[in-house]
């Protein structure tokens, strides 16, 4: 079964609310190698103007996969993860994600296309805080390969 | 820490380079942290049933390392606003031993009226890019 690219165009409800917390912004920078103590240390983060630790530039990454999983384990969509290769990454930031955060997002399937027994499943994440304001988006489009290819 | 001066910043200037040594236990506490547990990042076995040559590295993993170049020079991670990338090519992590991956950060792109500049980052393995239009900006107002 290929990918159902009728899913092109959805857009999902508001997720609960993600709460970000401070030893997982640590994890995660340390993860990634991130050591500017801005993501470590409160007084750091404080000393730049923030309320608390910022989080790594990618962190959202977390909060859009965990938004994406209701479209990628929804077996209608046709997705099999194994077949699946990260092809593209965006997050443009409104503002920093800190500690303390509550945070939801609105999942879109902007786009799927195939070609070539090859299937683009781009998707953006609108994250927001419990306000509403915008925090951040994410886009993401991942290559399914078919069962052939 | 202060941000760099927007005059001081010239297209084309390295802003910093990195070598990052990445190991299958760096992958292990890369899933954990971001809670992304795809098998193709610590089963050989199943790698290679996908067509993989074995474990590979998160993408995620080799973005979120890069983009420390450009934090590291800014100062303050609060003035990246946009990143982003294209995942070209796979970076295979050997057992035992690590694989190095090459990551330098210059100047593509100033803005004095926005108040930001565009860093583009060479990332290489084994000579060969694995990011492609990797492209952070950074707000240095």
């Amino acid at each position: 079964m290929g990918v159902n690219t009728a899913y092109a165009g959805r857009e999902y409800p508001a997720t609960a609310p993600y709460a970000v917390g401070r030893e997982h912004l640590r994890d995660f920078a340390s993860a990634v190698g991130a050591t500017h103590p801005a993501h470590h240390d409160v007084a750091a983060a404080r000393a730049l103007g923030h309320p608390d630790v910022v989080a790594a530039p990618t962190f959202a990454v977390v909060i859009a996969q965990k938004a994406e999983a209701q479209l990628i384990e929804d077996p209608e969509a046709g997705i099999d993860f194994s077949r699946v290769v990260h092809a593209e990454e965006r997050f443009t930031h409104h503002r920093p994600i800190h500690a303390g955060d509550e945070l939801v997002t609105v999942l879109h399937v902007d786009a799927i296309t195939e070609r070539a027994g090859l299937a683009m499943v781009t998707t953006r994440c609108e994250i927001a805080d419990s306000d509403g304001a915008p925090v951040a988006t994410v886009t993401s489009t991942l290559a399914v390969r078919g069962a052939d290819a | 820490m202060t941000r760099p001066a927007i005059s001081d910043v010239a297209v084309g200037q390295s802003i910093g380079a990195r070598t990052v040594e990445v190991g299958r236990g760096d992958l292990v506490r890369y899933a954990g942290a971001s809670k992304d547990f795809n098998t193709i990042h610590w089963n050989d076995r199943i790698a290679r049933e996908v067509g993989l040559p074995g474990v590979i590295a998160h993408g995620m993993f080799t973005m979120g390392q890069a983009v420390n170049v450009v934090t590291d020079w800014v100062g303050d991670p609060g003035a990246i606003v946009d990143c982003g990338v294209r995942f070209t090519r796979p970076v295979p992590v050997p057992d035992p031993g690590v694989a190095v991956v090459e990551v330098e950060g210059v100047i593509g792109a100033v803005d004095p009226a926005a108040g930001t500049v565009r860093v583009d980052l060479a990332v290489t393995f084994e000579g060969a890019k694995v990011l492609g239009k990797a492209q952070v900006v950074v707000s240095l107002a």
